[in-house]
């Protein structure tokens, strides 16, 4: 995606470095260390490189800098720079290399080197092989080792530490007091043993989780740990294999290509002559473009690298989490002090990329790695039904301390009566005070009334629900081969609750696989039908035989073993489980999604661009001039020519390739060109067509034959010139002025000369050149950041301009009929979101001049591009002209749902670029606000810009979004689309995504001022409150009226969202069917989804793929990533990550909905459950003179919660269907009833449901056996006998689907009640004091009073629930029920289509679209 | 299918390029197994209760219910009981005296008789019952005073009780036998029945007192201590519980076999109530041979050794004679719940009816065309 924010600064921005060139030839480049030191780092002509330190100065200016204005400090820095500058010239040429001055050259910390370190600032580090053997051991000593351990406990602090961190938990410190307060003997109400139960289990339970939790991880410790990489050994003198773990600080690491990096380490070496080398950052932070990394500069060695010639001195600061930073200095042995930046550190568990050997000395080892130190648990969000949960369990908190209460009086009112009778143990208690011991007693006995095991039964459920909907085949993506990725465990329940939907488009609605479709240059468009042909039958082909091809040669997947080292996962809730097991396939998961994200710009319909024939024709006639002559102007020619160059250049796009290509590559290049040739295209473009610009400015060309042509090898290699030496093309400026010719010539005049000099010329090599085949470097790679860059890079290529390599210095183009080129790189100014738009400043590589190459969003060019100056009136027209009609294009590609982007260029003149340059190197070099300047500086730049063209991508909709989007309308969810995409473009999709319907009204909300956004919203509310509102209390589009839809910009949502018209915002869009936002900013979507959340009340989701939507997957309730081309930042913040949009509506219709439901029934049968049992007890105390006693055995009490009845409610939370999903695909209207499953109403009705229940439950026995010789444990018996079974009865009454795992689970539950009873009555004689059960339940279960009792009461308990859920479903039935008795009738259908379904898995290729099959039967 | 072959290829060729690092877990697809289990397509039973579906369950249970009702009712009716109260709080009553004069201290015995008349004969074997009201034996801390492993013959308990039985576990240093406040509060009055014969004549109801405890209880939960015989040695050095008169290995020296803690009054007593109103088992007299009622109708004569003091508390002392059945004792409320439920349901399952006509069938068929 095009319209995003740079993610991070890529240079190593400690301090700040400034960058000078002098003349042409020397660079100054100045490193500047926090307030205290200074390097300078002199780039001369030569190559050699000068540094320098002089804390004096540094001293001072620091001082001017802190006291003086910003502006002035930065003035003054300049020329102070400046001066410096000029005496290292000076002395530089006499000495290659400056040595710091002799006073200056003794630092303190050489003084004293354990002064520094020791202080805590800073470390040092030393080779361990150096010639200072005992001074580094005794430094180094003090730094960890690379050993990670990221376990919690070790097998003897395991349950000190585990108990201490369980007890931080509410629930368990509840019943670590019930257990305290048993042990109080007045109030004692159990054995003390049994008290501790409860808690005993739940600290088993989350231990067991803990423990296996811990142990994977001392796994994955031990696997990293026990990795093996080449290490230098001292006494061998040679790189021996290690393994990670003994890998220690100031070891020399050699790692060779697609290896894991051990350790942070400084490079020192790379095999790529340059001293570059490539990384993968994806372990750390999900990006998979490869960063380009440097070998610490000026290394007093040259050539090849060993370790023992290394006895300098590194200092650096002392770990730290900032992936982004890193500072410090080496000092070599002769007092030389080299600046060491980010760009010099290698982290860890990055991989080496397309280098072949690199060798870096370990800085920072293990823990205090900066992966290891930026490790973070896994998200922690609380689901609104936990919220309401919360309230309900503070009812019951309520309901037991009323029955507490009411015991504590009852008791003291019974013992008023009863003065010391014979049965009365303790008479001389006041009846208050025994009220007061009975109060806490009651705590104890209907402790259960407190569901506290319901939370780890939620967690346990929702681990269950997470483990189906990981399962589920129809969220599984067969092209990436990526299932869906639950990231937050504990909100799974929130997906059933959602009102409002947003989304991004690009990436989200879209495939973002932008594709080149079309493009006008020099206002003709040029439609490229044969590329639309092809994307079609793409498109056919890829419905019809899926995914193939869409994997590359790379090496991303070798290293799917090691990722993410750093897993350090911290919580006491069960959730981790899960984010455990889970982990390894995550791991696999990122692995493959980098795989095919890379492949995706590679597969062919990204890359195969089909170039239009008459562009072709045009743009190949640069070189073959006499059959074009006759149709275009060389104007037009150059135009093009100028256009994919800025294709092939404007971008940040990094080229990779397989080694040995490359030195083919350059074998095969280095004899093309001679001298000869490069004159004659040479000639051919000075006269021709480049020089139409000379009217626009003067060409200054400097690039030398001579030079182009030798270095051609070096050309070939990855980059285009190594580091070492300067670009070579600017060199010698005087001597290539031959071809050019200031401002004097016409243009007729030049297509003369042109034809004169193509007549002379052997055009036979141009013409061989031009014929250069493309697909013989077929295997270029380009990493880009945003597929469309990577589009535009290919679409270039298409018509044989392409982008070969890419260094910091130059970039090498191929051109047809040129060959290899290299363009000198000046700047790069990256695209940022507020300038939408980036540029490129190069030397043109054939003109040698200075050239902008803009590339950004349509209106922003448009509107820079006015026209320029200083053209004589023809031009003037022709440019008009041209505007006009590529407006106009883009108009037509804006509503053809394309991408647009425009690309412009301007040529600077050397004085002017020397202007702006110092301004640049001002701003880049300023601390203060840099932004501003930067941007400022970027904006002088970007004037004046003469257009060159427009291009049009298209980003093809995924499938079955319209689908999609439809059933989430109808679920009632509201759809609102944020995008950075201008307006056209926003609606155009939003119509084929059928958001917009073709009879929708559509409100436009455009304002160029506060004031007018005011009014056009109160004037739209009043137009559309009324009937608006109505529609959306109707609730849908079945009302047959035209829904609005609103449309808002950018800069309008900037006003709307401000508070004082929030509200009129708010009102206007809740009124419409659906929102669109079109050049909104990330913060903007946020600001959004948080208005909404926060005013309206409702329950959000955000989906998006990208950088810019995290802000907004953050904010909202739940986040959901889309895995696509824009890399894992999105995936990284989000709840639930998924890889098409289609996803979402299985994932909220069905999966959504049953977590839901399940969970709220779940949590309602719960609390029944509880306060029917507990209030058993409760009734007993009627009875028992409110003592507190029990009719049952306490084992039993206890266990009944815990064991007997504890399964069926977790099979219920995570088996449950109340409708299947076929129904609730077909039906998204019943999701607009999710949420009524748990309302207060039903919590309530439960709880009397549950009061109804326990006194039937009571009563009976007490009735059937009052007055008989009946002994407490008998009593209890029948009671609990059936108790248990009315509570397994009424979760089959609850159940809307039993299968065989719900009677399985039913029939065992009631088993190891009767079970256990049975066997404890037999077996426990003297056990359980003092109700020893004994004989008690075999006596009863021998009588047929037993038998009775329980049927009667198991009847008399049910009946109202199932009378009136009859008369409800009947009278009322839900739209559930409905699509449940549609299931039923539809049962046969429905064994048919499974039967389909699987012959269709047992065939060859799997089904791809179970949704869409079951959308098609639907309408049957 | 064919793309994780394809990866599987990949990983090999660049196994060996620089692999040095064990990579495991060869490409497996992620795909979910398309199994009904983990697509949750198990096959089910939804019940979904609409009028028509559970009509029937209604009808079926009412005629189970009412027939199993009638059953019941009947059964209760026949039963005979006869229930005499001896409390002796009226002043008219012949226990008065002694219920006024009663404490637990109180060494001379107390006896008053009752007359009463059997209207019918009481064929079966009929169980004499002891019945108290108002007596909380299940009070939480009444009923933890005991020691069940002291009654169950463990010797160290004998001489060391259970805290639980504090403060009836030592009396004057000695441990008590059996200790605790349920047996401390042991039921001590003895009943006699006399059949007064048409002259008048007093002949003794002969009645069992083994065989109302449960088995279990006499054989597995009660044992004396030690192996010798003589219980008075394997009491020494017990003392007996407060308000008893003689020591527990008094209880019935005739009987060693119902003597000690194996005494079946005892094990009764233990067995603590559920209730505040309660009955326990007494004595059993047994069907005679032949014909003749177990006990026929007449005049009978209760002979009271009035020893348990109830008034304090406003307890009532009761004697019940009863036969019992299959389903216990007299009681009439299960049998009337279940032909009230059975008439209930039936007539439910006939509104649903009448619901299933009117709205379920326009249900179903308004939910085909869909």
């Amino acid at each position: 995606m095009f319209l995003r924010e740079p993610e991070r600064p890529t240079t190593g921005d400690w301090g700040f470095t400034s960058c000078f060139t002098f003349g042409s030839s020397s660079r100054l480049v100045v490193i500047w260390l926090k307030r205290k030191s200074c390097c300078l780092l002199l780039y001369l002509e030569d190559g050699r490189r000068s540094t320098c330190r002089d804390e004096d100065a540094v001293k001072a200016e620091c001082g001017a800098e802190t006291s003086g204005s910003a502006s002035a400090a930065v003035m003054e820095r300049f020329h102070w720079v400046q001066h410096r500058c000029q005496q290292l010239l000076l002395r530089g040429s006499e000495r290659g290399r400056y040595a710091a001055p002799e006073g200056l050259a003794k630092s303190p910390s050489q003084d004293n080197p354990y002064c520094s370190y020791s202080s805590g600032k800073r470390r040092a580090v030393l080779s361990r092989h150096g010639p200072h053997q005992q001074e580094s051991e005794a430094i180094l000593r003090n730094y960890k080792g690379n050993a990670i351990r990221t376990t919690k406990y070790s097998l003897l602090t395991f349950i000190p530490m585990n108990l201490f961190e369980q007890f931080h938990r509410a629930a368990n410190l509840y019943f670590l007091f019930l257990a305290l307060l048993n042990w109080v003997p007045v109030v004692e109400a159990f054995q003390k043993e049994i008290t501790m139960i409860p808690l005993l289990v739940v600290l088993i339970v989350i231990g067991i989780k803990d423990a296996l939790e811990d142990y994977r991880r001392y796994l994955f410790d031990k696997k990293v740990n026990n990795n093996v990489v080449q290490v230098f050994c001292g006494k061998q003198k040679a790189y021996v294999e290690r393994r990670w773990k003994n890998v220690q600080v100031g070891d020399f690491v050699r790692l060779s290509c697609n290896e894991i990096i051990p350790a942070d380490m400084l490079l020192l070496f790379s095999s790529d002559p340059r001293g570059v080398c490539y990384i993968e950052t994806a372990n750390l932070d999900g990006e998979t473009n490869l960063k380009q990394k440097q070998v610490v500069s000026d290394l007093p060695f040259q050539g090849e690298f060993t370790p023992e010639s290394f006895h300098s001195r590194i200092e650096c600061e002392n770990p730290n989490n900032d992936l982004s930073r890193f500072r410090g200095y080496m000092e070599h042995s002769n007092g030389a002090r080299v600046g060491l930046h980010n760009n010099n550190l290698l982290l860890r568990s990055c991989t080496i990329r397309n280098t072949e050997t690199v060798v870096g000395i370990v800085v920072y080892a293990g823990h205090e790695t900066k992966a290891m130190m930026n490790n973070s648990g896994p998200r922690y969000k609380r689901s609104r039904l936990e919220k309401r949960l919360n309230t309900d369990v503070l009812w019951c908190v309520l309901l037991l301390v009323v029955m507490c209460l009411t015991a504590a009086v009852g008791h003291g009112l019974w013992l008023k009566d009863h003065r010391d009778p014979v049965f009365q143990i303790d008479g001389e208690t006041s009846p208050a005070l025994a009220g007061f011991y009975v109060f806490w007693t009651m705590i104890i006995v209907l402790q259960v009334l407190i569901p506290i095991s319901l939370y780890v039964s939620i967690e346990i459920v929702k681990l269950g629900q997470v483990y189906f909907i990981q399962n589920d085949l129809a969220l599984y993506n067969e092209q990436l081969d990526s299932r869906i990725q639950c990231r937050a465990l504990n909100i799974t329940e929130d997906l059933g609750q959602i009102q409002y939907l947003f989304s991004d488009k690009t990436g989200t609605l879209t495939e973002n696989k932008m594709v080149f479709r079309r493009c006008s240059i020099y206002g003709v468009e040029y439609p490229h039908e044969e590329n639309a042909r092809r994307l079609d039958v793409y498109e056919e082909e890829a419905n019809a035989a899926g995914p193939s091809m869409t994997l590359r040669s790379g090496c991303s997947g070798k290293s799917r073993s090691c990722r993410s080292l750093s897993c350090t996962r911290s919580s006491v809730s069960l959730h981790t489980l899960t984010a455990e097991s889970e982990e390894e396939e995550e791991e696999e998961q990122t692995s493959t999604h980098i795989l095919s994200r890379t492949s995706a710009f590679l597969n062919h319909m990204a890359r195969d661009v089909i170039p239009d024939p008459e562009l072709m024709r045009k743009f190949h006639c640069v070189h073959s001039p006499e059959s074009s002559l006759a149709s275009s102007s060389s104007l037009e020619l150059t135009y093009i020519t100028d256009f994919f160059l800025a294709l092939a250049i404007c971008n940040s796009v990094v080229v990779s390739s397989p080694r040995h290509r490359q030195d083919a590559e350059c074998e095969a290049a280095a004899p093309l060109k001679s001298l000869e040739d490069i004159k004659r295209m040479f000639h051919h473009f000075g006269f021709s067509p480049l020089s139409a610009l000379s009217s626009l400015s003067p060409p200054q060309i400097k690039s030398s034959p001579n030079n182009l042509s030798s270095k051609p090898c070096t050309h070939g290699r990855t980059g285009a010139s190594t580091g070492s030496s300067p670009p070579s093309t600017t060199e010698d400026p005087e001597s290539n002025l031959e071809g050019s010719d200031p401002e004097g010539r016409g243009q007729g005049a030049d297509a003369g000369q042109l034809k004169d000099r193509e007549a002379d010329d052997d055009v036979s090599t141009a013409k061989v050149e031009a014929a250069d085949p493309p697909g013989a470097d077929d295997d270029l790679v380009y990493e880009a950041e945003s597929p469309d860059e990577a589009a535009l890079v290919h679409a270039a290529r298409a018509y044989s301009c392409t982008l070969r390599g890419r260094s910091a210095q130059s970039l090498l183009v191929d051109l047809p009929g040129v060959g290899p080129l290299a363009v000198q790189l000046l700047h790069i100014l990256p695209f940022d979101s507020n300038r939408k738009r980036m540029s490129i400043v190069v030397r043109h590589p054939i003109t040698g001049q200075v050239v902008v190459y803009t590339k950004g969003a349509d209106c922003v060019i448009m509107d820079l591009a006015e026209r320029p100056t200083g053209l004589e009136l023809s031009a003037r027209e022709i440019y008009t002209h041209i505007r006009e009609q590529t407006q106009r294009h883009l108009d037509s590609y804006a509503s053809e749902g394309l991408r647009t982007l425009c690309i412009a260029k301007k040529v600077l003149e050397e004085e002017e670029y020397e202007v702006w340059l110092k301004k640049q190197l001002l701003a880049e070099s300023s601390i203060e606000n840099r932004e501003e300047l930067m941007l400022e500086s970027a904006q002088r730049l970007e004037t004046n810009l003469t257009l060159l063209g427009a291009t049009g991508i298209v980003d093809r909709l995924q499938e079955e979004v319209p689908e999609t989007i439809e059933a989430l309308q109808r679920a009632g969810v509201k759809v609102w689309v944020l995008t950075g995409d201008k307006q056209e473009t926003a609606i155009n999709i939003a119509h084929s995504c059928k958001l917009l319907c073709p009879n929708d009204q559509l409100l436009t909300v455009n304002c160029d001022s506060k004031d007018a956004c005011v009014a056009l919203l109160a004037e739209l509310k009043h137009q559309h409150g009324g009937a608006g509102g109505g529609s959306a209390a109707a609730g849908g589009p079945e009302d047959g009226l035209p829904s609005s839809i609103l449309v808002v910009d950018g800069r309008t949502l900037g006003w709307a969202l401000q508070d004082e018209l929030s509200s009129h915002f708010l009102e206007l869009s809740s009124a419409c069917k659906a929102v669109i936002c079109c050049r909104s900013t990330p913060l903007q979507k946020s600001q959004v989804v948080r208005l909404i959340r926060d005013q309206l009340r409702v329950i959000t989701l955000a989906v998006g793929d990208g950088a810019n939507d995290v802000s907004m997957i953050q904010t909202a309730d739940v986040g959901i990533g889309i895995s696509g081309q824009e890399g894992m930042q999105a995936v990284m913040s989000s709840d639930f990550a998924i890889s098409r949009f289609k996803h979402l509506s299985k994932l909220l219709l069905v999966h959504g909905h049953w977590c839901h439901c399940r969970l709220a029934n779940m949590v309602l049968y719960f609390i029944y459950k509880n306060v029917m049992y507990g209030n058993l007890l409760f009734w007993y105390q009627f009875f028992c003179g409110f003592s507190g006693s029990v009719m049952t055995n306490s084992w039993v009490l206890i266990l009944f919660n815990l064991l007997f009845t504890s399964v069926p409610p977790l099979i219920y939370g995570v088996l449950d269907q109340d409708a299947s999903a076929d129904a609730l695909m077909c039906l998204p209207e019943v999701y607009t009833h999710t949420s009524k499953v748990y309302a207060p109403r039903v919590f309530w009705i439960t709880l009397l449901d549950a009061f109804y229940q326990s006194l039937v439950c009571f009563f009976v026995p007490y009735f059937a056996l009052a007055g008989s010789e009946v002994a407490e444990l008998s009593l209890g018996s029948s009671i609990n006998a059936s108790a248990l079974l009315i509570i397994l009865l009424h979760q089959v009454l609850e159940s809307h689907t039993l299968t065989w795992i719900h009677a399985v689970v039913l029939l065992l539950s009631g088993a190891s009640y009767f079970g256990f009873v049975l066997l404890f009555s037999v077996v426990c004689v003297t056990c359980s004091p003092p109700t020893n059960p004994v004989g008690v339940e075999t006596l009863q279960m021998s009588q047929p009073l037993f038998y009775t009792i329980c049927a009667l009461t198991t009847v008399v308990a049910l009946l109202p629930r199932l009378f009136f859920r009859v008369l409800h479903n009947t009278l009322h039935p839900s739209a559930v029920l409905k699509s449940a008795q549609m299931d039923a009738v539809d049962s046969e259908m429905y064994r048919r289509r499974m039967e389909r379904w699987n012959q269709h898995e047992a065939g060859v290729r799997p089904d791809l679209r179970p949704s869409a099959a079951s959308a098609a039967s639907c309408r049957t | 299918m064919m793309a994780s072959s394809y990866n599987a290829k990949e990983e090999d060729g660049h196994h060996s390029g620089a692999a040095t690092h064990g990579v495991v877990g060869a490409a497996k697809s992620k795909k979910p197994d398309n199994t009904a289990f983990k697509q949750q397509r198990l096959p089910a039973w939804q019940p979904i209760l609409t009028a028509g579906t559970v009509l029937p369950a209604f009808f079926v249970i009412g005629l189970i219910f009412i027939p199993i009702g009638i059953g019941l009712y009947v059964t209760s009716n026949n039963i005979k009981e006869f229930e005499i109260d001896y409390t002796g709080a009226d002043i008219n009553s012949p226990c008065y005296n002694c219920a006024q004069n009663l404490s637990w201290n109180s060494t001379s015995q107390c006896h008053c008789s009752l007359n009463f008349t059997l209207t019918q004969p009481f064929e079966s074997t009929v169980f004499m019952y002891y019945g108290l009201s108002n007596f909380y034996q299940n009070h939480r801390r009444y009923v933890k005073s005991r020691d069940d492993s002291q009654l169950n013959g463990d010797v160290s308990s004998l001489m060391d009780p259970n805290k639980e039985c504090e403060p009836y576990r030592k009396n004057d240093g000695l441990p008590i036998a059996p200790c605790g406040a349920i047996a401390n509060s042991l039921f001590n009055d003895t009943l006699t029945l006399y059949y007064i014969d048409s002259n008048g004549t007093k002949n003794p109801v002969s009645m069992v007192k083994k065989g109302i405890a449960w088995w279990t209880d006499k054989h597995v939960k009660f044992r004396n201590p030690g192996a010798n015989d003589n219980l008075t040695v394997a009491f020494q050095g017990t003392t007996k519980p407060i308000n008893w008169r003689n020591p527990v290995y008094e209880l019935d020296p005739s009987d060693p076999d119902n003597n000690g803690f194996i005494n079946e009054d005892l094990i009764v007593w233990m067995r603590t109530a559920a209730l505040p109103t309660f009955r326990k088992l007494y004595r059993i007299i047994q069907k005679k041979s032949g014909t003749t009622p177990t006990l026929s109708s007449g005049n009978y004569l209760l002979n009271i050794t009035y020893n348990y003091p109830v008034l304090s508390f406003a307890g009532h002392k009761r004697m019940i004679l009863s036969t019992i059945s299959w389903m216990g004792g007299k009681n009439p409320f299960l049998g009337i719940a279940y032909m009230t439920v059975g008439s209930i349901c039936f007539f439910l399952g006939v509104v649903l009816l009448i619901i299933h006509h009117k709205y379920d069938t326009r249900n179903t068929s308004a939910d085909i065309p869909n």
